[in-house]
């Protein structure tokens, strides 16, 4: 088992560069109509679920929404494996069966890609009540977005978590846009970390760009959790620079407020860290970008290349046991 | 074999998986403290503690939820729904994430869980708790629904759908709790499978198809029948999902006629799917129509001679049986 402390910097800024380049193939490949039904871009989040998972245990469970790719990736699932999801193919990380808002890795303690806005809170309650069921000190780590925290799951889940004192980490990456309704037109509160305070949960903000920050809050937050379980609720402001899925030109923002975000992006902040430190060169920079987007584009031959399950097999997955009814 | 009621029947059930397996739990409303609303979990808490028998707030979609997530890394929760009436609350859980877990995340998660509760119209209770949602849960593929009406069949099929390794809703019948029959001593292991049907009356001239409440209503009009020289075989289907079909066209093929009498309402009910399969498949064994006899297709009012006028009643069953044996 590693210890997350020594998890070291220049290998996460490489996975964040695997998640952006893997989903600018994504993109392309979509738009060659090559993946089909929906498809949401983390570009810019990278920040976010890289820190997270640096900062536990790999034997952790891990719960997200439908914007999970970067998760998936980041704990560990092959780029391969993801790309040929996307073409829902048998070599896809659930054989071609979820699609891109369905990504679980069990190997990996990914429960998912869920893909009904909040739904997923309750099941990492449910994560967390079996890791204190069995005095385990796994922590779960349940990432959601701003638009989550007006559904009634969320809310039921956020109660039964503090209730029992689950040692659950809720991040909500807050990208400022629930699909199109910015968070001004959806949410009551001054600040979302608020929501946290109305169950007599510790809250926290972070900055979603800085790899860092993300990464020693995570840290700090699942240590005291492994001592004594709790929850914890940390406000994490990131931006996406997509729409909130292919189809969303993002009208309604402007380009100024894009750029604004551009310019404070996470890889490069994480690179500029790292330089001004001396740990890394713009060679091994370009070295580690160029790594990262091979690995994409031969993800995609490798999911162009692979086989899809036959028809037949739709009858195996109904049932546990294979059986039809 | 001695006699109990089927709310015991159902407590040893839980009792037994309880003891047997660690990762088997108990939660939902009241279950712990209170002993369960109809007091299906008493003495359950003093038994095995606070860890393992959960009252929860009244938050449906929240629990159900839970179950789900704990079942995902094997656990196996027995959720009680106070009633089912409530679990369309829950319905996002009950249908959208746990029978779609082991396709999507193509085979790595299976959900063993267990949803329980009464269903079914019970007296005068109203339109928002009077639901019967077996059709409801039974047109989600990935669920298990079973409707046991009898003491011995409410134990064997809970016990079964514990140990079942995919969402099993067993759909108990609110009217019959303090029912009572004939179940095997706790020593003897009683497991029914989920899928299989049972005579419950052997009969010659019509198949009367029923379940959970329907059927000691089949019963009891089958005795009425008698006394005019109808013999009626009397199906309790037991599970809506898995269904037993060769049952039903061993029973049909032998009276040539069939009455199917169900709780639910009648656009899309379960008779609906059985009248359907029965003249798809041995349409030459019938020598009459299939009739239903169902609910109104009303929202239940709560005055004591409507809801009586909605609910199929032995007038209405016998005066189906007769019109299929023109007799």
């Amino acid at each position: 088992m590693h210890r997350p402390e020594q998890r070291d910097e220049v290998e996460m800024l490489a996975m964040m560069l695997l998640i952006r380049r893997f989903e600018e193939r994504a993109s392309q490949q979509y738009q060659a109509q090559k993946i089909g039904g929906f498809c949401h871009l983390y570009i810019g989040q990278e920040a976010v679920v890289v820190g997270a998972v640096a900062a536990v245990r790999e034997d952790d469970y891990i719960i997200t929404a439908y914007r999970d790719h970067g998760h998936a990736l980041a704990r560990g699932t092959s780029a391969n494996a993801c790309m040929a999801e996307l073409f829902g193919k048998a070599t896809g990380c659930t054989q071609g069966l979820g699609g891109s808002m369905h990504f679980f890795d069990k190997k990996h303690h990914m429960y998912g890609g869920h893909a009904i806005v909040g739904a997923h809170v309750p099941l990492a309650a449910g994560l967390a009540f079996a890791s204190k069921y069995r005095e385990e000190d796994r922590v779960t780590l349940c990432f959601f977005g701003d638009g989550a925290i007006n559904q009634g799951s969320f809310h039921e889940a956020l109660n039964l978590i503090a209730l029992y004192k689950l040692p659950v980490i809720l991040i909500c990456e807050n990208n400022l846009f629930a699909m199109g309704t910015s968070v001004k037109r959806s949410t009551s509160l001054k600040q979302i970390v608020d929501r946290a305070e109305g169950y007599d949960i510790p809250g926290d903000i972070v900055d979603g760009m800085n790899f860092r920050e993300v990464r020693d809050k995570v840290a700090e937050v699942a240590a005291s959790i492994r001592k004594d379980s709790h929850p914890a609720f940390l406000e994490v402001r990131t931006y996406r620079y997509r729409g909130h899925s292919m189809s969303d030109p993002a009208s309604y923002r402007t380009k100024d407020e894009l750029e604004k975000y551009r310019l404070d992006d996470p890889i490069i902040r994480l690179r500029a860290q790292l330089t001004r430190e001396g740990k890394l060169t713009n060679e091994q920079f370009d070295a580690l970008d160029k790594k990262a987007k091979q690995a994409a584009l031969e993800s995609v031959k490798f999911a162009e290349q692979s086989p899809e399950l036959p028809v037949e097999d739709v009858y195996k997955y109904s049932y546990a046991e294979g059986n039809k009814s | 074999m001695r006699e109990i009621t089927y709310r015991q029947a159902l407590n040893e059930a839980l009792a037994e998986e309880l003891a047997r397996d660690p990762n088997v739990f108990l939660m939902g409303e009241e279950v712990a403290e209170y002993h369960g609303a109809y007091k299906v979990s008493q003495g359950l808490l003093e038994r095995f503690g606070p860890k393992r028998i959960i009252d929860t707030p009244i938050s449906e979609n929240g629990f159900a939820g839970l179950g789900i997530g704990a079942a995902m890394t094997g656990l196996r929760p027995i959720i009680e729904f106070m009633t089912f009436s409530f679990s369309l609350v829950a319905f996002d859980q009950v249908v959208n994430n746990a029978p779609n877990m082991f396709m999507m995340s193509g085979g790595q998660f299976n959900i063993p869980i267990t949803f329980r509760g009464p269903n079914g119209p019970a007296h005068q209770l109203g339109a928002t708790h009077s639901h019967a949602t077996e059709c409801l849960f039974a047109n989600a593929p990935g669920l298990k629904v079973c409707t046991p009406a009898t003491p011995r069949d409410a134990k064997g099929l809970l016990k079964t759908a514990v140990r079942d390794d995919n969402p099993v809703l067993v759909l108990e019948a609110e009217l019959l709790y303090s029912s009572k029959g004939m179940v095997e001593p706790p020593d003897e292991e009683l497991l029914i499978p989920l899928g299989q049907a049972e005579v419950k009356r052997e009969g010659s001239d019509v198949s009367i198809i029923c379940y959970a409440q329907t059927v000691p209503l089949a019963l009891t009009v089958a005795a009425q029948l008698e006394e005019e020289d109808i013999s009626a075989e009397i199906v309790d289907l037991r599970s809506i999902k898995p269904l037993d079909e060769e049952a039903i066209y061993k029973s049909v093929s032998k009276t040539h006629r069939v009455v199917i009498v169900e709780q639910d309402r009648p656009f899309c009910g379960v008779g609906a799917e059985v009248c359907y399969r029965i003249q798809k498949n041995i349409f030459d064994e019938l020598d009459a129509p299939v009739i239903r006899v169902s609910q109104e297709d009303v929202p239940m009012p709560y005055n004591e001679k409507l809801e009586k006028f909605v609910l199929p009643n032995a007038d209405k069953l016998m005066s189906a049986v007769k019109k299929v044996c023109y007799a």
